[in-house]
């Protein structure tokens, strides 16, 4: 199993989007996921699976900066974005965020109007076209226009789970980024808000790269052409558990033939 | 419990004697605890309002517009001392909510290291544990001694404004005012550090996540959504600075003069309580008891405010 920490990415074929060089994130002096390589196409959808704990999320939020907000977190090695490391000194985390969107596993609508939140994150960025054009294309993009067409000026809160989701997905997506992150976007949804959103995101990946966090591994298969498995092992000596990239390949090879036992025990469900 | 034809049935127990009458009983003494507390406010109320029959019936509401406060020929009129209430409590809030606010977010937002934002929190906290007649002595013997150079700047190049058009000698509105900053600056910082704190780390990240800066998250989703409670506390700490009484009394300078300077010695309606109850007696004794009343009124006013603020703008976030 410790063999394969450093096996490199099988996607060269396509243009990456985001390229993971040996990455390690710690919170304070616990390393919580350790030596990520990866690379991520462009206008694909990614997927990121593992049991709990083994770092996914940590090392989805890494991806936009998210973690800077959380108090004693650090990262070591490279996130290179359009060939420019992230994490350099002379980069903004609020421009990264801004190309780089994220929904998140809570709906999170801001407690304003539906319009409001689509408008919010494009004026702030100083969007300067045609607000109420965008306010429609970007709840189209998300399938939530005719839900919503008729009660813009409502609050976000108004709408049931799913739509609140797909209104943060709307939100993402007004601010134009290149690549949204989603974290367990559909953990707290039902399943045919989970349906729509999945749809959705085969017409997302033209237009953004999308990298999807997911327990579910059935929903990794269907929405993602690559996948990444991690995984956690005991620390020696050491109390936690650490992650690590186990695998990365075609969503298919991924689930129907693994390299990796792990993988293979994981996805046929002999986890643990 | 299912029974053979089909039916729900409940057994029920009887209950013994004994144990009913604890219920009852322990009902009745939580209906009567509860009850105290209103019959408390309703005996302050109809108490203060009974001793102030006998001015209300002279004075009428003149007693609220006229400045004159003259034991010898028993003239009163509290203007100087509601003008005082008003004004003092008011600029103090003008002053303490920045400042009050401005700390709460310091400490919420993880803008220095927790440890250091945990110390400032705490001594805020403790600045609410100094008692009222240290702060006051504080006021007279360093505050006031150190603020009268400022306070004469302030005359000399704006005494043409009436706020500003006396010299200042020593006790008056203005160190007044700061003194009630510094009282009600741990209410308004530790209801503003609450309301923060309940803003969900969700709708943070949220707002992060579209690529706000640190200013914009924090002005336009983080304050917007914990600003009813904000609210709600500045108005409780509007309502504990026109009541504030012993720190005043000592520093405001205890004037019946009427003077629109806040430089001049003026009074509030509880620092004339306090002053002058011991030694009154007639209808002075019902002339205070009348702006006693007033004040009353005024912070249930402020209350009733605040409270109707916290629910008529409480922003749902899920």
């Amino acid at each position: 199993m410790t063999s394969t920490l450093n096996q490199p990415s099988t996607s060269g074929t396509l243009p990456s989007c985001l390229s993971l060089e040996n990455v390690t994130i710690s919170y304070g002096s616990f390393e919580a996921v350790r030596d990520v390589y990866m690379d991520i196409p462009r206008n694909r959808v990614t997927a990121f699976i593992g049991p709990s704990g083994c770092g996914k999320s940590t090392v989805l939020r890494a991806l936009n900066r998210m973690n800077d907000l959380i108090e004693g977190c650090s990262l070591r090695g490279r996130v290179v974005f359009d060939g420019q490391d992230i994490y350099a000194r002379e980069v903004d985390p609020v421009e990264v965020r801004r190309r780089i969107g994220m929904v998140f596993q809570k709906p999170n609508p801001f407690p304003k109007s539906i319009y409001e939140n689509i408008a919010f994150g494009a004026r702030i960025n100083g969007f300067k076209g045609d607000m109420d054009e965008l306010v429609e294309r970007s709840l189209r993009k998300a399938a939530i226009w005719d839900e919503t067409k008729d009660k813009l000026k409502e609050s976000g809160n108004a709408l049931s789970g799913g739509q609140q989701q797909r209104l943060c997905i709307a939100r993402a997506i007004a601010v134009e980024p290149e690549v949204i992150l989603m974290d367990e976007p559909c953990s707290a949804l039902d399943p045919i808000s989970t349906l729509k959103i999945e749809e959705m995101m085969h017409e997302l990946k033209k237009s953004f790269t999308i990298v999807i966090v997911t327990h579910n591994m059935q929903q990794a298969v269907r929405v993602s052409d690559y996948t990444s498995f991690f995984n956690a092992e005991a620390v020696e000596g050491g109390s936690g558990k650490v992650g690590y990239l186990v695998e990365f390949n075609d969503t298919e090879r991924i689930f129907n033939a693994p390299v990796q036992q792990a993988t293979q025990d994981y996805v046929t469900g002999r986890f643990g | 419990m299912r029974s053979e034809t089909g039916q729900d049935q409940f057994t029920l127990r009887r209950r013994p004697w004994s144990e009913r009458s604890i219920d009852g009983g322990f009902r009745l003494l939580t209906i009567l605890l509860a009850s105290l507390v209103a019959v408390v406010l309703l005996g302050i109320f109809l108490t203060v309002f009974n001793g102030a029959q006998e001015a209300m019936a002279s004075f009428g509401l003149s007693f609220l517009v006229t400045s004159g406060w003259n034991p010898v020929n028993n003239q009163y009129g509290a203007f100087t001392a509601i003008y005082g209430t008003l004004v003092s409590s008011l600029l103090a809030l003008f002053i303490a909510v920045p400042l009050g606010v401005g700390t709460a977010i310091f400490i919420t937002e993880n803008l220095i290291p927790r440890t250091w934002r945990e110390v400032i929190g705490v001594m805020v906290e403790l600045l609410a544990a100094i008692p009222s007649v240290v702060l006051g002595l504080w006021a007279i013997f360093v505050m006031e001694p150190l603020l009268r150079p400022f306070l004469n700047f302030l005359h000399q190049s704006l005494g043409w404004f009436p706020l500003f058009s006396t010299v200042p000698k020593g006790p008056g509105m203005a160190p007044a005012i700061l003194i009630l900053v510094v009282m009600i600056l741990p209410i308004i910082t530790a209801i503003s550090r609450d309301a923060l704190n309940q803003v969900p780390q969700e709708l943070r990240q949220g707002a992060y996540g579209v690529g706000s800066t640190r200013w914009i998250a924090i002005f336009n989703v983080i304050l917007p959504a914990a600003i009813s409670s904000i609210i709600g506390g500045v108005m409780l700490a509007l309502g504990r600075a026109m009541g504030e009484t012993m720190a005043v009394t000592m520093i405001i300078g205890n004037s019946m003069n009427f003077s629109w300077s806040l430089l001049a010695p003026g009074n509030t309606i509880s620092a004339m309580l306090a002053n002058q109850f011991g030694e009154a007696d007639g209808i002075q004794v019902s002339a205070l008891l009348y702006a006693a009343l007033i004040l009353m009124l005024m912070t249930f006013a402020v209350n009733i405010l605040a409270q109707w603020i916290v629910r008529r703008f409480s922003l749902s976030y899920n």
